[in-house]
């Protein structure tokens, strides 16, 4: 694959810099725009140019664990998140649980943060798998 | 608004059902993304149309406030699209494969699940194999640039 | 528990789905995790039945976000039913596919694929939200793709190919039927739905999105005019996976069609009765005539499932309690029944080297109880007593004939006597003629086919002969439930207090 020089040489700079913003923006979803879903699709845009621009075995080193594994990582963590929710035998999957741990102010910790990390992961997992499947013969 | 939506999804579905009757597949697909679209739309227009407000609670407030779009089928439009982003991407992915594989993406070059009766006679059911076909020609060079 | 036992068959194959992916490198290991949960999920089916039977219907809101708005699961019989039998389908196709070709199948990604198709039937038959409905359609049909060009030949990719365009264009047109229902009446639960729906002014839009809804299940359970995808795409699938989407995949439409026009659109039953009742006619028709055309045990076996689709749909055209009983023991039957005869006919390609017809043949000499295990199903497919198709048959033809519906019923009869006409072809041309000299000379691989491979071929073969036989001998229980679920599923006021309470409905009339 003959990507670019700009390219190539960019491409880390290009991974990096989305994967930041992508985390900005999975932590802020709760209550403004943003979320595990959108973090995602911004960390996996760094890591389709990367694909492109270095091939899909770097990419791959990158990433350490294959695309189905990031799925299976993230599916567990959102459907794990659920399971908190029976603290309550009674209550529905899913129901929020809030923690307010103190370290000097308090940080609201809850399992929809927990959902939205796995939610993130998989998106991440199954916007690589497709990217990878099309260059297959690189 | 009210005149521009519906004529936006009666193009849409014209083009797409234009499209899918096409016998080579990327057209085909392309009829089932504008087809997804106007499925998008018509969700979209059924949440009633309007000047709105973002469906944001303000900080410190405990509900929407007046006049605030109706957030569910934005949820529904985005579930849908990004359903219809995996259905396509992996149509796409299979459709490259077959290329490789048919060396062609029309529909009548691809006989293999099932070839044509005559081929096999009921007295003789054992179907013949179809002729061999070309080795799959490589990707047009324009292709390759483009992945 | 209830909450728990009604997330369970959704949540399990889930998790068995993310570890299977998790363990790429380790195929024995998938395998093995791949029958445990599908096992794990059999007994949860079977305790939510329990539950379903002993204390009625099991709702629950996801994040306790109240109905209508909310995500809604619902489990009443007929739903407890389907997955009690979705349990025992992953189960003997979990098995079977430790047989011969397993390796190759788990390399290439079976197990996960596998246990997310199994989690879009649970999902389907649990959820009681159209969208939601639509998503975890999706989540099957996604998983089926993967699964049906599962070892990449040209045949899979050309069927797969059919199989992916039609069900794409299928699916649209129910996103765009959620579109105008949701336009039309405000709201996507189906209960909230129920209520609503005769109150709507404008009936004949929501008609018209009843069509493109009954379109889109239709061309999921491969009714007429729709089915050409199934024949095109079933028989090029490895043998586990054709068994799992023929016990499954058009089943799942055939349920939807059922929940949706005897919940939703029971008002408007005038106009859609005799649509389903000519379209299940057809369907009928055209399937087991497809059969008596073909001379390969894979096609002729799928173009039975489009046929006996027909006998299912008699019971939503009808909508009495006796048709709607017969639906629900007709469809278990046929589960059991269709699946089994997917797995024989693997197991008879194995000995016997083939799938067609021709080349097959002296397998009543050579494997008697094979032949034993084939008849089973296949006799029961066709309605012969004391099998359990018998007296699946025998209600469904007597509702009609109840409600005066002689036509329909008397084709179904006759379609019966077609039915038994493709499997005494293909007991003729496999079991009981001469052996082809090259059948006679094939033997199985014996690395392929050892002691394991045979396990986990017969066992799954002879536990679901066990299941036939079972309904069959001792209907009783089994007929008991059906009309017990066919009354649920006609009591749509109990359906619609035991989703939305009464609270929630003021709460809906406030917002709206």
């Amino acid at each position: 694959m003959d990507a670019s020089l700009i390219l190539r040489v960019s491409a880390p700079l290009l991974l990096w810099v989305p994967a930041i913003v992508s985390l900005y923006l999975l932590i802020r979803g709760h209550n403004e725009p943003g979320g595990g879903f959108v973090g995602g699709l911004v960390a996996s845009a760094g890591l389709v140019f990367f694909v492109i621009s270095r091939g899909r075995q770097a990419a791959l080193r990158v990433m350490r664990v294959p695309p189905a594994g990031w799925c299976g990582i993230g599916l567990l963590l959102a459907a794990g998140s659920g399971l908190l929710a029976w603290i309550d035998p009674a209550a529905g999957y899913l129901t929020h649980r809030w923690w307010f741990p103190d370290v000097g102010f308090k940080v609201p910790l809850g399992t929809a943060l927990l959902f939205d990390v796995g939610v993130y992961l998989t998106v991440i997992g199954t916007i690589t798998a497709m990217v990878f499947a099309l260059v297959d013969e690189d | 608004m009210e005149i521009a939506l519906p004529l936006a999804i009666g193009v849409l579905v014209a083009a797409a059902a234009y499209l899918l009757m096409a016998r080579d597949l990327p057209r085909g697909l392309l009829g089932f993304v504008l087809l997804g679209t106007a499925a998008n739309l018509t969700i979209f227009a059924a949440g009633r149309i309007g000047t709105m407000t973002p469906p944001l609670v303000a900080p410190g407030a405990q509900a929407l406030e007046a006049g605030a779009a109706n957030p569910l089928p934005q949820a529904l439009v985005l579930t849908a699209i990004v359903i219809g982003f995996g259905l396509a991407s992996f149509a796409l992915v299979l459709l490259r494969r077959a290329h490789a594989e048919f060396g062609s993406v029309m529909s009548e070059d691809m006989q293999e699940a099932e070839p044509p009766l005559a081929a096999a006679p009921p007295a003789e059911p054992a179907p013949t194999p179809p002729p061999a076909r070309p080795r799959p020609v490589p990707a047009p060079a324009a292709l390759r640039e483009v992945v | 528990m209830r909450q728990i036992l009604l997330v369970a068959p959704i949540l399990i194959p889930l998790a068995a789905c993310a570890i299977t992916a998790l363990l790429w490198q380790r195929p024995e290991v998938q395998r093995r995790i791949g029958v445990a949960a599908a096992a794990l999920l059999f007994l949860s089916t079977l305790a939510l039945l329990a539950e379903v039977v002993t204390g009625g219907m099991v709702v629950g809101q996801m994040g306790n976000w109240p109905a209508p708005f909310g995500i809604t699961l619902v489990v009443d019989p007929l739903s407890a039913a389907m997955l009690v039998i979705t349990g025992l389908m992953a189960l003997a196709v979990a098995v079977y596919a430790m047989g011969p070709g397993a390796a190759e199948r788990d390399r290439a990604g079976f197990q996960p694929l596998f246990h997310a198709l199994v989690m879009g039937v649970a999902g389907a038959f649990s959820t009681g939200d159209l969208f939601n409905l639509y998503v975890w359609f999706e989540v099957m049909l996604i998983a089926s793709f993967g699964l049906l060009v599962l070892d990449r030949t040209r045949e899979q990719l050309d069927g797969g190919l059919r199989y992916v365009m039609l069900n794409l264009v299928g699916t649209t047109f129910f996103l765009l039927a959620v579109g105008l229902v949701y336009g039309l009446t405000g709201t996507l639960n189906l209960a909230d739905l129920a209520r609503v729906a005769p109150q709507v002014e404008n009936q004949g839009a929501l008609a018209a999105a009843a069509v493109l809804l009954l379109i889109s299940f239709g061309a999921k359970a491969a009714v007429f005019p729709l089915f050409n995808w199934l024949p095109a795409a079933y028989h090029t699938a490895s043998m586990p996976v054709a068994a799992i989407f023929a016990a499954l995949l058009t089943k799942v439409g055939v349920y939807a069609i059922i929940r949706v026009f005897t919940l939703v659109f029971a008002h408007d039953q005038a106009l859609f009765g005799p649509i389903i009742g000519v379209v299940a006619m057809l369907t009928m028709v055209v399937g087991v005539l497809g059969a008596a055309a073909h001379y390969d045990v894979r096609r002729i076996l799928s173009f039975h499932i489009i046929s006996q689709i027909g006998y299912m749909l008699v019971g939503v055209a009808l909508m009495t309690p006796l048709a709607l009983a017969g639906a629900v023991l007709y469809i278990v039957h046929h589960i059991v029944v269709k699946a089994n005869l997917f797995l024989v006919a693997g197991a008879m390609q194995k000995v016997g080297g083939s799938f067609a017809l021709a080349k097959l043949g002296g397998l009543w000499a050579t494997r008697p109880l094979l032949g034993l295990m084939f008849l089973i199903p296949a006799l029961s497919l066709a309605g012969i007593p004391p099998l359990s198709g018998f007296w699946g048959k025998l209600v469904v033809i007597r509702s009609g004939f109840e409600a005066e519906a002689w036509l329909l019923a008397s084709v179904a009869l006759a379609v019966g006597l077609l039915t038994l006409y493709s499997m005494v072809k293909i007991w003729n041309e496999a079991f009981w003629k001469a052996a082809p000299a090259e059948a006679a000379a094939h033997q199985p691989a014996p690395g392929e086919w050892g002691r394991m491979q045979r396990f986990a071929t017969f066992a799954p073969i002879v536990a679901l002969c066990a299941v036939t036989l079972t309904i069959g001998l001792w209907t009783e229980p089994f007929a008991a439930f059906s009309l017990a679920a066919a009354e649920a599923l006609l009591d749509r006021e109990a359906y619609i207090a035991a989703v939305l309470g009464t609270a929630p409905v003021q709460l809906a009339e406030a917002v709206r």
